[in-house]
């Protein structure tokens, strides 16, 4: 079921203004378009477009498990969560106390024509519900965007991983992300920036 | 085919750091053996697209991961091995059962051994196979060979009874 809630973008722009230099951010599908367009994009910034169907929080958590001492964000959409709630479970098994998934709940899959996602008519799924029964510990949701703006601190500041859900207003007729460029060149630019030492990429 | 403790050391020549994994009955006594060894994590995911996708994320902050799955994982992968492998060019080794290749008498036409590796081509995943227990040095070279030069990797491991 399509939802009311907060303006995507202020919700987005407040994440933005909030990340820390060290920070690694995850934006994926509609948050990304969102992210994109508030400005340039930081160096630790991995634009995850494109994409595969929603791994956003798995790419998420393998770069939480390698780089301890960061803080990781992931932006991901309801409609992408639905495709990898496993997702969550493993998270939890894992445990990375630097993990944050941010979920964008706006009932629908927003960048191809906003189909509504699957769940029932009448109640909308509760992912903050999910998050803790797959053993989740720091949940959080909010509907309003004072509230975000309120809470974010005490969100990115608890002990992960942490799962928060904002619930969000559809943005009609919004595009899917463009990619901000190629991807063996973004790759190479991103592990630097984390202070890795970049690898030749495969050829395919 | 191999051990538990063979595969341990031979990811530990590797420099794995971090076995990403969904367990059937032969790769599954291998994650078991890896379990506690020091700089080498298991990490048991819940479906196998989890695992390249978090195998892509571990590599692009500098660890060396390597995806541990069955053939029909590798069916499941598709469109996060699509994007991790290719789209996004990061070379994540891996070591995949072969379901029923030694030994038809659970699963006779087992399916896996008309897919499996017409798969692993539409894929564009240089492989491997290995049918015998002498061969592990073979499967150390191929990927350690694939690491050196930052590509993609499958080890094909036969395997008997589904």
């Amino acid at each position: 079921m399509s939802l009311a809630g907060m303006p995507m973008r202020e919700a987005v722009a407040t994440l933005r203004d909030a990340r820390g230099p060290k920070d690694i951010v995850i934006p994926s599908m509609g948050s990304a378009r969102e992210w994109m367009a508030l400005g340039p994009v930081h160096d630790l910034d991995f634009i995850l477009v494109p994409s595969a169907m929603g791994h956003a929080t798995s790419v998420g958590l393998g770069l939480a498990l390698a780089q301890p001492d960061r803080r990781v964000i992931v932006l991901s959409g309801d409609g992408s969560l639905l495709m990898n709630l496993g997702s969550l479970v493993t998270i939890s098994a894992e445990s990375p106390a630097n993990l944050v998934i941010v979920v964008f709940v706006n009932g629908v899959y927003e960048v191809t024509g906003a189909q509504v996602t699957p769940g029932p008519e009448t109640v909308p799924v509760d992912y903050a519900a999910l998050a803790r029964a797959s053993g989740i510990q720091s949940v959080f949701r909010w509907s309003s965007l004072d509230d975000w703006r309120s809470g974010i601190d005490s969100a990115l500041g608890a002990v992960g991983p942490t799962l928060v859900v904002l619930d969000v207003a559809p943005v009609p007729g919004a595009a899917g992300p463009r990619s901000p460029g190629p991807t063996g060149e973004r790759v190479k630019r991103f592990m630097a920036a984390v202070g890795v030492n970049p690898i030749p990429p495969v050829s395919s | 085919m191999f051990s538990g403790p063979q595969i341990a050391s031979m990811m530990l020549d590797l420099g794995v750091t971090h076995v990403v994994t969904v367990p059937d009955s032969t790769i599954g006594a291998w994650g078991d053996a890896m379990e506690g060894i020091p700089g080498l994590e298991v990490i048991r995911v819940c479906r196998e697209g989890e695992a390249w996708a978090i195998a892509g994320g571990l590599y692009l902050g500098g660890a060396t991961p390597l995806v541990l799955i069955q053939c029909t994982g590798l069916f499941e992968s598709g469109d996060a091995l699509r994007n991790i492998v290719h789209d996004w060019k990061l070379p994540i080794p891996s070591m995949i059962g072969y379901r029923s290749y030694l030994d038809q008498s659970v699963l006779p036409g087992d399916t896996c051994l008309t897919f499996t590796e017409p798969i692993l081509d539409a894929w564009r995943l240089p492989y491997r196979l290995i049918t015998a227990p002498t061969q592990l040095d073979e499967v150390r070279t191929f990927l350690a060979a694939a690491r050196q030069a930052a590509q993609p990797a499958v080890a094909l491991i036969a395997e008997g009874r589904a």
